[in-house]
């Protein structure tokens, strides 16, 4: 039984199928990861997933709940969170900042006007931040602008933002899209660091072959729109339909 | 049936002021992506060429009329304009009659270089500035407009006549075949909504038919790539600026025999203008004339007094009350493009 | 103090004594100098200082945390007035009932507009609140003259009901107070030619503007402040943040709404009387200019914009070219008329002139308004800080 169950799926824009009988299962505690060549419609399913694009057919379903229909913010709660390509934090506010807004957000989740505390005596929800700030050593740069810090630790502090929710699911959208390689090797780390200390499922879509291998359990290769094969990264590898559908190779 | 033809012909002419304004608002919104509010004081500006003009025409000097006596026996003291003088008694007053058409000469090339001074010296530096950012400054823009007129012209209305071959009414019912006396209506209104229409057609046929509109509309839908092509894209906005300004100012100079102008004026068709944009759907050129002229009819069917009797007031709330319900249920417009302002 | 931290509790003080000296802060010129006419402490302007002092501190929770910007927050005012004055018409002339009233209504109005306006956002937002505004105008200015006089405003009469006190008793009007203490009181001060008024009205709309400006403080400092400017810096995140910003959203503007309706409620305690004109547009655009040239998005900032504001319109338009011929009398003849001619369309009538460029060169070249050009200034004298990384306004 998947934690994440994508059954049927399909999607068409004017006259383009850009998804058709989608079929996917993410297993609790695994790392997913789906690739595929340009256009192969993992961008249109990634937004399926997160109810920004309602299929025409199939169902997404997350631990028996439909997703489909539904606002981010409602998607949230239900225990998925996501870490966008470009890193999307609050720029305007301090990193110390960043960090307090989704665990208050957990906390007051649908609405909580709390307009006469004070934000320096939630004394437990700081701890909290400073302990996960500390994790993804950005506990220095707690006082910063998050909008200068580099692309690297705007990445840290994003998935450090999600994490501090305790999500079920963790979805990833290429990310080490635009990193210099001593930053996508960080980030590896970093993601398979979390992968061994939390009970935490992730589902990654990527382009980079290299971050799929060295942290996926489990590959699907997406291909004009249709899942081709699904299997272990060892047996991905050397798959003759993988290296046609990449390189326009006859197996 | 005779209600309903004179509310709907009386509806176009303030709809086409309202389109013509919306149509430079869309212009520079769609092309260069600024949100403009102080489009309503070029509009006023137009007014106030058409003022100008005539004040220049009237220019005069006194002499002493031998032939006509004031009551103590001395010679009259008349003003002789000097066009009068340069062209012959004739023409110059045909001249003077006819200063609100000619104004529309001259305010083509003042408008048109007030447009590209405001996209060059201002508006530019606000391209990458949040559109919040563009509607202050604009604001702001408007206000210090709107003081200088005040400065010079006072703070009064002035009449403006149109020539007076077109002073009076015709029947227009009559011709259309109605009753005869059902439907009067005045000369200079239909004359407006025919300019406005020329001006319109104009506008899209520019677009439409030459290489410089190809490109701009080109722009509108995609700038970076077409900057890309190395065209020079901004260079062609700023005309663009410039030909939106002169359509809010000739707007502005044929609306003033129906409303005298006055330094505030932009201001209140500003308002009602924005208003009309985003009905119309906001950078939907279509949408803005098409919102304009509904909104100018709706409006003038919501003054009858067979609906004021029903709904008390309706006449001055009508406009907001449609954009509201049509924000609500469309968010889009009339005719807005995907994509064009949502975040 | 009071929950505050230094800095905030340092700033509360500063505005605190500020309102408390002011009468004698704004009267630096003795009385019979010529220069007094350059005093700002009379009642009447002061009282304006503060209320719309309040106004743009209401206006700036919602603009300045949230980036919403609305052009419709002179309607909350202009409702607020209403109630005012009719709670002084049926009820007592005590200004107290008035002023809570015109909270509540402008509060349940604003309820009313923001849930609607608040299904949009951007630019089109901008232009709800703008068209609710302009209709709010229109139906109090025509149909709904019963209500709100009209035209000519809105009045105390000598019939009123003032069912507290019993209808009329004396045969004058009589006049707003508070428990007894009339608000046009004053004590007046003659200090060696200087002239000190403390005037009642004016200290009452003082101390309303110190809780409002405390309870401003302490919204900005908690949770809920901290979710508003994620709101401003990025509302897509704050969605897969798992927040529903909707409610968040209309408990500002609802607040901003409140804020707006305190101050119509003092005015109308200040001076009974609501016109329709209060609710125009323009109005609202004036609010916005407050905010902008104070100091957008910063505590005391909207305060400093509003002060500025309301000196200019009452005391920068005083000055005629009378007045300015007899201070460039040193110059030579010619040169004098040239200068004065220069300078009289920026003042007197002109005055919005001046307003408006110094509202362009503001947002052109000094987005933070006049406290950035403070701590810029100040980080001139100081040459410690320069090379300190300095912290987003706040």
């Amino acid at each position: 039984m998947g934690i994440l169950e994508v059954k049927d799926v399909g999607k068409r824009f004017g006259g383009l199928q850009a998804l058709s009988d989608v079929h996917l299962n993410v297993m609790e505690n695994t790392c997913h990861a789906i690739i595929g060549p340009n256009g192969a419609g993992k961008s249109t399913l990634l937004n399926c997933l997160i109810g920004k694009l309602i299929p025409d057919t199939g169902s997404v379903m997350f631990q028996g709940q439909s997703v489909l229909g539904r606002s981010p913010f409602e998607i949230n709660q239900m225990g998925i969170s996501r870490v966008f390509q470009t890193p999307e934090i609050f720029g305007d506010l301090t990193v110390m900042e960043n960090m307090l807004i989704p665990i208050l957000a957990k906390r007051d989740g649908a609405f909580e006007m709390n307009g006469w505390s004070k934000l320096a005596s939630q004394k437990d929800v700081n701890e909290y931040a400073e302990k996960m700030l500390e994790d993804m050593n950005l506990v220095d740069k707690r006082n910063m602008h998050s909008a200068s810090m580099s692309r690297g630790d705007k990445r840290r502090l994003e998935i450090a933002m999600c994490l501090s929710q305790d999500p079920s699911l963790l979805l990833l959208d290429e990310p080490t899209a635009g990193m210099a390689r001593a930053d996508t090797n960080n980030t590896i780390d970093l993601l398979k660091q979390i992968k061994e200390e939390r009970d935490i499922t992730i589902a990654i879509i990527e382009h980079d072959m290299h971050v799929v291998f060295s942290l996926a359990d489990r590959i699907t290769v997406l291909a004009q729109g249709t899942p081709l094969v699904e299997d272990t990264p060892e047996n991905i590898k050397g798959h003759p339909k993988v290296k046609e559908a990449y390189l326009g190779e006859t197996a | 049936m005779d209600q309903i033809v004179l509310q709907i012909l009386n509806g176009l002419d303030k709809g086409s002021a309202y389109a013509l304004i919306a149509l430079g608002l869309t212009l520079i919104f769609g092309t260069l992506g600024v949100v403009n509010f102080a489009h309503g004081a070029l509009f006023m500006l137009g007014a106030f060429c058409a003022v100008t003009l005539s004040r220049i025409l009237s220019l005069s000097h006194t002499i002493l009329d031998e032939t006509k006596k004031d009551f103590l026996g001395n010679p009259l003291k008349v003003e002789v304009p000097y066009v009068k003088d340069w062209f012959g008694e004739a023409a110059g007053a045909a001249i003077i009659d006819w200063s609100v058409p000619l104004a529309l000469l001259f305010t083509v090339p003042v408008m048109i270089g007030i447009g590209v001074i405001m996209e060059r010296g201002l508006i530019k530096h606000f391209y990458k500035r949040p559109h919040a950012d563009q509607i202050l400054v604009t604001f702001g823009l408007a206000i210090v407009l709107q003081e200088i007129v005040k400065y010079y012209f006072g703070a009064n209305q002035i009449p403006m006549n149109a020539p007076q071959a077109f002073f009076g009414s015709f029947d227009f019912g009559a011709m259309i075949g109605m009753d005869p006396g059902a439907v009067i209506y005045p000369y200079w209104r239909i004359i407006y909504f025919c300019f406005a229409a020329v001006l319109i057609a104009g506008v899209f046929a520019f677009l439409q038919f030459t290489t410089f509109g190809m490109v701009v509309r080109a722009g509108m839908a995609d700038r970076e790539t077409v900057g890309l092509l190395g065209i020079n894209i901004d260079r062609r906005f700023t005309i663009m600026f410039g030909i939106a300004a002169a359509v809010a100012g000739l707007a502005g100079v044929m609306y003033t025999p129906i409303n005298p102008p006055n330094y505030h004026m932009g201001m209140d068709f500003l308002v009602i203008s924005f208003v009309v944009v985003v009905v119309g759907g906001m950078g939907s050129l279509p949408g803005a004339i098409l919102a304009g002229l509904l909104l100018g009819v709706l409006e003038s069917f919501a003054s009858m007094r067979q609906v004021l009797e029903i709904m008390p007031g309706i006449n001055q709330v009508v406009i907001y009350l449609a954009a509201i319900i049509i924000l609500l249920t469309r968010p889009r417009g009339l005719m807005g493009r995907k994509g064009v302002m949502e975040d | 103090m009071l929950g505050l931290n230094k800095k905030d509790a340092s700033l509360l003080l500063m505005v605190a004594a500020l309102v408390a000296f002011a009468p004698i802060l704004l009267n630096p010129f003795p009385e019979a100098s010529a220069l007094a006419q350059f005093n700002a402490g009379y009642p009447d302007l002061m009282q304006r200082f503060v209320i719309f002092g309040i106004f743009a501190v209401g206006f700036n929770i919602l603009f300045g945390l949230t980036g919403y910007l609305s052009f419709g927050h002179a309607a909350f005012l202009g409702a607020g007035s209403y109630a005012g004055v009719w709670m002084m018409k049926l009820l007592t002339v005590n200004v107290i009932p008035a002023i809570l009233i015109s909270t509540v209504v402008a509060g349940l109005f604003s309820i009313l507009i923001g849930f609607i306006s608040l299904r949009r956002s951007g630019i089109y937002f901008s232009i709800l609140t703008l068209a609710f505004a302009q209709m709010s105008f229109a139906l109090a200015a025509s149909v709904l003259t019963p209500i709100t006089g009209g035209e000519t405003g809105l009045n105390l009469a000598l019939d009123d009901p003032r069912i507290l006190e019993g209808g009329n008793t004396t045969g004058n009007i009589p006049a707003p107070n508070f428990f007894g203490l009339e608000m046009g009181d004053s004590l007046q001060l003659n200090v060696a030619g200087w002239l000190w008024t403390f005037n009642v009205g004016y200290y009452l709309a003082g101390v309303v503007l110190i809780i409002a400006f405390y309870t401003a403080i302490r919204i900005f400092r908690s949770p809920f402040g901290l979710m508003l400017r994620a709101i401003k810096s990025n509302q897509h995140r704050l969605g897969f943040t798992g927040l529903n910003t909707r409610p968040y959203m209309l408990a500002c503007f609802v607040i901003s709404g409140m804020y707006a309706g305190l101050a119509g409620g003092l005015m109308v305690a200040m001076d009974p009387l609501a016109g329709a004109e209060r609710m125009q547009w323009t109005a609202s655009g004036e609010v916005v200019l407050m905010t902008i040239l104070g100091g957008i998005g910063t505590l005391i900032g909207p305060v400093l914009g509003a002060g500025l504001i309301k000196y200019f319109e009452n005391i920068f338009s005083k000055i005629n070219s009378n007045l300015l011929h007899e201070w460039f009398a040193f110059l030579p003849d010619g040169l004098e008329d040239f200068v004065v001619t220069i300078i009289y369309p920026f003042v007197g009538k002109g005055w919005h002139l001046t307003l408006g460029l110094m509202f362009m060169g503001v947002i052109i070249f000094l987005p933070g308004g006049l406290v950035e050009l403070g701590q810029r200034i100040r980080r001139v004298f100081s040459k410690k800080d320069a090379n300190q990384h300095t912290k987003p306004a706040e």
